[in-house]
């Protein structure tokens, strides 16, 4: 019986199938992952099949969808997609805009103004009498619902989590 | 002036001139990752934004005046803003899913990203870089395309190492080199600054040693895309007949619908291999883009 060792910040290392087989403190499994998409935002678990999953940092999680030998010395690995190691786990918008199609729950849909406001960073007031937390946002393009990004959904208000660098003023 | 030692390649030399001089069309691909053309061209027409597609590859729009990085289908990772010349490589490469493909040059990523999308995103997608910053431009215009078959390296493309991806050779490689640019002109208009033929020569030893690895690390069978955007024969049918000589890969003939030119085959006294006929030179006049050169090899079976 070996120590756990400690998350290395410098090389992605693969997420454990379960937490059975967990080496590393802290550190999600894989059905973890699976769970947390299915059970806060119905994402199917199928849609992950061919992915890996990778922590590179404490808490920041990768999917990949390539092969590479474990641990891998590279500077990146797929996309960064989930936050963990906090008390609620946050999706990246990138994963959001990606994976986000397949979600059924905590889902809301914004009208064309507040979509331009949350884009370009506003808090805004959604009409949503469901869950507080981290929601999926959507809004209507080219006819159908379209993944926005996250939003951070408290008090009546929808604050948005579009990253600072990926923030714009629609025209 | 550095574009009058092309003429004599040139057919039409005031068109050719006139061409380099008149800025460059605005144009962006579709990401098809994450989106279809049909979707990505009805926001672009709901959002007011006028385009046209590209005859030879109808992912490629030509936009009007306006920019699109500040509409709907930008931010949503459905267009990537790319000179049209420079979609000819990953095309030519024409990589499938589920293969491994290697893209040694690869920041800031117009390139990559095209492959990924060719590649519907499956199989293994190696992009590396010897420059830090540019491979953080990579990472981001990567993740937003939603790429997840990518693994990004940092590291000199002349001695790249095929440890990290368990030993195992690539299927194809796309060795898009840096260069001197001259066919930048239209877009850089500060292109020539810099231009020297000393720096030409040098960075042709750069390229060559990056082909030459490249064609190491590809499977026997495999596919090798060359492409430059300079017009300078000492970097491109000069490089090809040097990797020619020093490697087991030949030059093989590819069609594609786009106005071009063949590879000289005789250059300031120099005679290269006659099969640098098979490369495609791209003049800005001939079909109003950038100035390129492509070339397609097969790795010695």
């Amino acid at each position: 019986m070996t120590a756990p060792r400690e998350n290395r910040s410098h090389e992605f290392d693969r997420v454990p199938e379960t937490d059975a087989e967990r080496e590393v403190e802290g550190r999600p499994s894989r059905q973890a992952v699976l769970d947390f998409w299915e059970e806060r935002f119905g994402v199917p678990p199928a849609t992950f099949d061919g992915y890996t999953f990778w922590e590179k940092g404490a808490g920041k999680l990768w999917a990949f969808a390539g092969d590479v030998p474990a641990p891998a010395t590279v500077e990146a690995l797929g996309m960064t997609f989930l936050r963990v190691r906090q008390e609620h786990w946050k999706p990246t918008t990138d994963a959001v805009q990606r994976f986000g199609r397949h979600a059924t729950r905590n889902v809301v849909h914004l009208d064309e103004e507040r979509a331009r406001r949350f884009v370009a960073g506003e808090t805004v007031e959604p009409d949503w009498n469901g869950d507080w937390g981290y929601l999926i946002v959507t809004h209507d393009l080219a006819g159908e619902p379209e993944p926005i990004g996250v939003g951070l959904y408290l008090y009546d208000e929808l604050r948005s989590q579009v990253p600072k660098g990926r923030r714009r003023e629609i025209d | 002036m550095v574009l009058e030692r092309y003429e004599p390649l040139v057919d039409d030399v005031e068109a050719f001139r006139a061409a380099c001089e008149r800025p460059l069309p605005s144009v962006v691909r579709v990401n098809t990752i994450k989106t279809t053309v049909e979707r990505a061209t009805r926001a672009l027409a709901d959002g007011g934004h006028g385009f046209e597609r590209a005859d030879w590859l109808p992912k490629l729009l030509r936009l009007d005046s306006r920019s699109p990085g500040t509409s709907w289908p930008y931010f949503h990772g459905w267009l990537y803003g790319q000179e049209e010349v420079s979609a000819l490589p990953a095309v030519v490469l024409d990589p499938e899913p589920g293969e491994r493909v290697l893209d040694p040059c690869a920041a800031p990523g117009s390139k990559t990203t095209q492959l990924a999308a060719l590649m519907d995103d499956e199989g293994t997608l190696v992009a590396n870089d010897n420059n830090l910053g540019r491979l953080s431009a990579l990472r981001s215009n990567a993740e937003r395309c939603g790429v997840t078959n990518l693994a990004v390296t940092n590291g000199d493309a002349r001695n790249l190492s095929l440890k990290p991806f368990g030993g195992e050779p690539f299927d194809r490689a796309l060795v898009d080199v840096p260069c001197s640019c001259e066919g930048t002109i239209r877009k850089n208009p500060d292109a020539f600054d810099d231009w020297s033929l000393g720096h030409v020569r040098s960075i042709a030893g750069i390229q060559r040693a990056i082909l030459r690895r490249a064609v190491q690390v590809t499977r026997p069978g495999g596919t090798v895309v060359y492409s430059t955007c300079t017009f300078a024969p000492e970097e491109n049918e000069g490089v090809l007949d040097a990797v020619l000589r020093e490697e087991d890969c030949r030059l093989v003939p590819f069609e594609v619908d786009l106005e071009t030119r063949p590879g000289v085959t005789e250059w300031e006294g120099e005679r290269y291999d006659e099969s640098v006929h098979h490369a495609k030179r791209v003049y800005p006049h001939l079909n109003d883009t950038g100035g390129f050169f492509c070339a397609k090899l097969e790795v010695g079976a």
